[in-house]
């Protein structure tokens, strides 16, 4: 009996140390969530005459991507967002997020270009207004605006499969506002 | 789960790519001293147990470069902190606010201390006293020794 309470905070103890194991330090919560996406002015990376702003984004759910050519990681996630842009109804808008043009335009020549729209952020300024800390990234908005989730580091299939792509139909049914 | 892992090394290396710090010149004291302590109290968010006069990654530079650029503007140390907080959420913070979410940061230790403290008395309570030495055996020896039992 009297080993009891010890063993007890024993088994708390490495059931605390256990879950925190499983958990990412890297991962910081976004106070972006459910806030609507800040205002931003950029050329496309095509062509530095069209001008993008946060008007083109509304109307109807889509997928903004981080990605840069020098980011090695977005490389992994770059295939599944080719499957996404074939397969799914959804449109993914990509910011080349400190990059040259010629780099950013290289890289989409070479691999594909899963983006219905690229806009070129050289300074990373629109990066920064999102708080962006590691590319690649993957937000979902709203046909408002609004960031309803957000994925720090490659778009995995099980995050595609479990929390995009259920999020993405709940947007889609939502009323018009 | 080898991609993903690997995915995760790639992401890891890119965020250590470090960066070449430009030092920054201020027209008056008072702005240098302001930038010196909010660099150090602003965490970067990559090389998580830096601050961001310490961090030589990528986003650290672009954030001093911000706080630089708001400091040169004129604005308050009030509105930088806002700023990156509403991007970066509180975490960019060494000394996050009081708030319902921080409190077990801020009482927690108060909170363990006054566990142990609640424990070590329970059980100094409990352990018996020392017996009072037994007269009879104060006699005894008094007997043996010829000396009376008042005296030490």
């Amino acid at each position: 009996m009297r080993y009891l309470v010890p063993i007890a905070i024993f088994g708390v103890l490495v059931a605390v140390l256990f879950i925190g194991l499983k958990l990412d330090p890297r991962y910081v919560p976004s106070p972006l969530i459910n806030k609507p996406a800040p205002e931003f002015s950029l050329e496309t990376l095509d062509d530095p005459a069209i001008i993008r702003t946060k008007a083109d984004l509304l109307g109807r759910p889509v997928l903004v991507n981080i990605f840069a050519s020098w980011c090695s990681a977005c490389r992994v996630e770059h295939p599944l967002l080719m499957e996404i842009a074939q397969r799914e109804q959804v449109e993914i808008i990509g910011i080349d997020y400190k990059d040259s043009r010629a780099d950013g335009r290289a890289l989409l020549q070479a691999h594909g270009n899963p983006y219905r729209d690229v806009l070129f952020d050289p300074a990373g300024k629109l990066g920064l207004d999102l708080g962006v800390y590691g590319v690649p990234e993957t937000f979902v908005l709203d046909r408002r605006g609004v960031i309803r989730f957000k994925q720090v580091g490659p778009l995995t299939p099980e995050a595609w499969r479990n929390d995009v792509k259920p999020l993405l139909a709940k947007l889609v049914a939502e009323p018009a506002p | 789960m080898i991609r993903a892992c690997l995915a995760l090394c790639l992401w890891a290396v890119a965020l250590a790519a470090p960066a070449a710090d430009t030092p920054f010149e201020f027209a008056q004291p008072e702005q240098a001293a302001r930038y010196q302590r909010l660099a150090e109290e602003l965490r970067c968010l990559v090389c998580q147990n830096q601050s961001l006069a310490d961090s030589h990654a990528d986003l650290a530079q672009d954030l001093r470069n911000e706080v630089y650029r708001m400091i040169t503007a004129g604005q308050s140390d009030r509105e930088i902190i806002d700023f990156l907080v509403a991007r970066y959420g509180e975490f960019v913070l060494y000394r996050p606010p009081v708030s319902p979410l921080t409190w077990l940061l801020w009482f927690g230790p108060a909170l363990l201390l006054a566990i142990a403290g609640g424990v070590w008395w329970r059980i100094a309570r409990r352990r018996p006293e020392v017996p009072p030495p037994d007269s009879g055996e104060d006699a005894a020896v008094a007997a043996l020794t010829g000396k009376s039992p008042e005296s030490p």
